[in-house]
């Protein structure tokens, strides 16, 4: 270990990602002037349009109300807040559990993700094609399309299927015990969705790693877990924030897995209720409003990380 | 590792030699470990390759014995090409929209100073930030409003406003890592600075904006949620899949999955081996 460090550190360290990309930063100037508002003006335009004013009127439609005698489905503007006390009240089930499953889903794309970004990241240095023959699998279920995954695991997780009846055969599981229509048929399947996501940038981080650092560990006699506690993992926590946002606030929203595989009682998320009702009772008024709840949770909650974990910079 | 340990001598004499063995057992155990976080990655795309092979007529969900009938007539069943061929044109025609507007504005963001910088910042990383549902919901609230038709074109737009963000993060990188002064050399050798651009910065650019547009088709492609609220009824590959779940999905579903996934893989698996043959032939070269 401590023979082969120096050699392949410094090849590492120097052509890579260090010095030409921030000194061009710093140093060539930025040009001033009308053509970057010019290149920037079409994509940005196209975001008021089909993002920011969108937002505003999902805004104006959470605080809608029925027009008096008209049929179903059909609002008027008017500034009817009690919408928002209304949707609380009638599913804030259905929303703290969709933050709770998106939690679970984060652990355990965590606990899926980091050891994969470590194995290929720290244990496959300087050998590119392993390297990147492991990425290729980390990436390949995101090329088996979303909802046949999804459904995958129905076929997976069904009562006379591998898994169950090994479960059963260890007594992990009660003789009439089933995984189909259960939330840890949607934790599972929520969780597979994005350890790619957080696989992808704490290996990004892992790879930036100087390999010299975790040697210095050992040379101060720190054990490998130490010197994983006190050098590597603070040193990937970048990684691991852009890995927690990139699965917590798509999983908060998901709810294809929790349809797909949950059941009618205790598994619904709030993205299956948004669903439901713009599109089965177009109640539009309550699905707005349950929409903008969650982007604000969503905005605070992800506020209070970023601010917590010190990482700003980051967006 | 080996030099003699001059610790307090309340530890074991014997420290080393199990720090050792500890050692090698976290060696081996973390390839261990990772070795069944890949089965479980890869075990639903193995099932959905191996269900194109089921037997299982309409409703494949359980395994009915092996058959080459699906394979042999992909479009068997109802609605699958077509929605197929649905979701090709619209990666294809939102890929290439998201990813002119997101590599101009990764260009403008790098390289040109201008008052509003950080507000663009925020504006591209916002939608990125933002869960599916809300962004499908808020654009379903504008379309209702103003009482556009929803189906092949509100689902376009929809999908380069959600690519627009990747493309823009995907581009940007590559144009941080890119000297500026190429450019500028051009400049002195009096290339004009639309010159400068074609000549000089685009083909560097290539690289990046080809993953962006991959990036861009395989989000485009593979998206369920913010379709499912945008398209009306109007039907793509995988709003066809979810909506015929409750049914069954028919097993030509499966073959279709499993041919993009083997393309994709391809593609992949070879962009790897030619780089790696790359670094053979550059690190023949130097040595």
């Amino acid at each position: 270990m401590t023979t082969v460090a120096p050699g392949p550190a410094i090849g590492v360290a120097a052509p890579g990602t260090g010095a030409p990309g921030t000194g061009a930063e710093d140093v060539a100037a930025r040009r001033a002037g009308a053509a970057g508002v010019g290149l920037m003006l079409p994509g940005t335009l196209y975001l008021v349009a089909f993002f920011v004013i969108p937002v505003f009127a999902l805004l104006a439609t959470s605080l809608y109300v029925p027009v008096p005698g008209g049929d179903v489905g059909q609002f008027m503007p008017a500034f009817h807040w009690q919408n928002y006390v209304t949707a609380l009240a009638d599913f804030w089930q259905p929303l703290a559990r969709s933050f709770w499953f998106a939690l679970l889903a984060t652990a355990g794309a965590l606990a899926v993700g980091y050891p994969i970004a470590y194995l290929i990241a720290v244990r496959g240095r300087g050998r590119p094609l392993l390297q990147g023959m492991l990425l290729v699998l980390v990436v390949a279920p995101f090329f088996t399309s979303f909802v046949l995954r999804t459904i995958a695991w129905k076929q997976i997780l069904a009562d006379d299927g591998y898994v169950v009846q090994a479960l059963h055969w260890l007594h992990v599981l009660p003789p009439d015990g089933r995984l189909t229509a259960t939330s840890f048929a949607v934790v599972v399947s929520l969780t597979h969705n994005f350890v790619p996501f957080m696989a992808l940038p704490i290996y990004a981080s892992l790879e930036r790693l100087d390999p010299r650092l975790v040697e210095a560990g050992g040379d101060l006699y720190a054990g490998p877990w130490t010197t994983f506690r006190t050098v590597t993992l603070p040193l990937s926590m970048p990684g691991v924030v852009s890995g927690t946002l990139l699965t917590f606030i798509p999983a908060a929203g998901d709810y294809v897995s929790a349809s797909l595989l949950g059941n009618s009682t205790n598994t619904a998320m709030i993205g299956q209720v948004i669903d439901t009702r713009f599109f089965r009772l177009l109640d539009y008024p309550t699905a707005a409003s349950l929409s903008v709840v969650l982007m604000a949770a969503i905005a605070v909650l992800v506020g209070l990380y970023v601010r917590r974990t010190g990482t700003e910079d980051l967006l | 590792m080996t030099r003699p340990v001059t610790r307090p001598v309340t530890r074991p004499a014997t420290r080393p030699a199990t720090g050792r063995l500890n050692r090698r057992l976290a060696g081996a155990l973390i390839p261990a470990y990772c070795a069944l976080a890949f089965v479980f990655l890869l075990a639903p795309s193995v099932y959905t390759v191996l269900y194109s092979f089921n037997d299982g007529g309409r409703r494949n969900l359980v395994w009915q014995g092996f058959t080459l009938d699906n394979w042999r007539n992909p479009c068997g069943a109802p609605q699958v090409c077509e929605a197929f061929a649905n979701s090709l044109q619209v990666g294809l025609l939102s890929t290439l929209f998201a990813t002119t507007l997101g590599t101009l504005v990764a260009i403008a963001l790098v390289r040109y100073r201008f008052r509003g910088r950080a507000l663009a910042n925020l504006l591209i990383f916002l939608p990125m930030s933002t869960p599916e549902v809300v962004l499908g919901a808020a654009l379903l609230s504008q379309f209702l409003t103003l009482q556009l038709q929803l189906g092949f074109w509100t689902v376009v737009l929809a999908h380069v406003m959600f690519n627009i963000s990747f493309v823009v993060v995907a581009v940007k990188a590559r144009v941080q890592s890119m000297d500026p002064r190429l450019e500028e050399a051009a400049a002195d050798l009096y290339a004009s600075p639309w010159q400068a651009f074609w000549k000089v910065t685009f083909p560097l650019l290539v690289p990046g904006i080809a993953a962006a547009a991959a990036l861009a088709f395989s989000l485009s492609f593979d998206d369920f949620i913010i379709t499912n609220f945008n398209s009306g009824s109007f039907t793509t590959f995988p709003k066809f899949v979810y909506v015929s779940a409750a049914r069954g999905i028919p097993a030509q579903a499966n073959v279709i999955g499993t041919a993009m996934f083997v393309a994709a893989l391809a593609v992949v698996i070879g962009a790897q081996v030619v780089a790696a043959l790359r670094r053979r032939v550059s690190g023949a070269g130097s040595s």
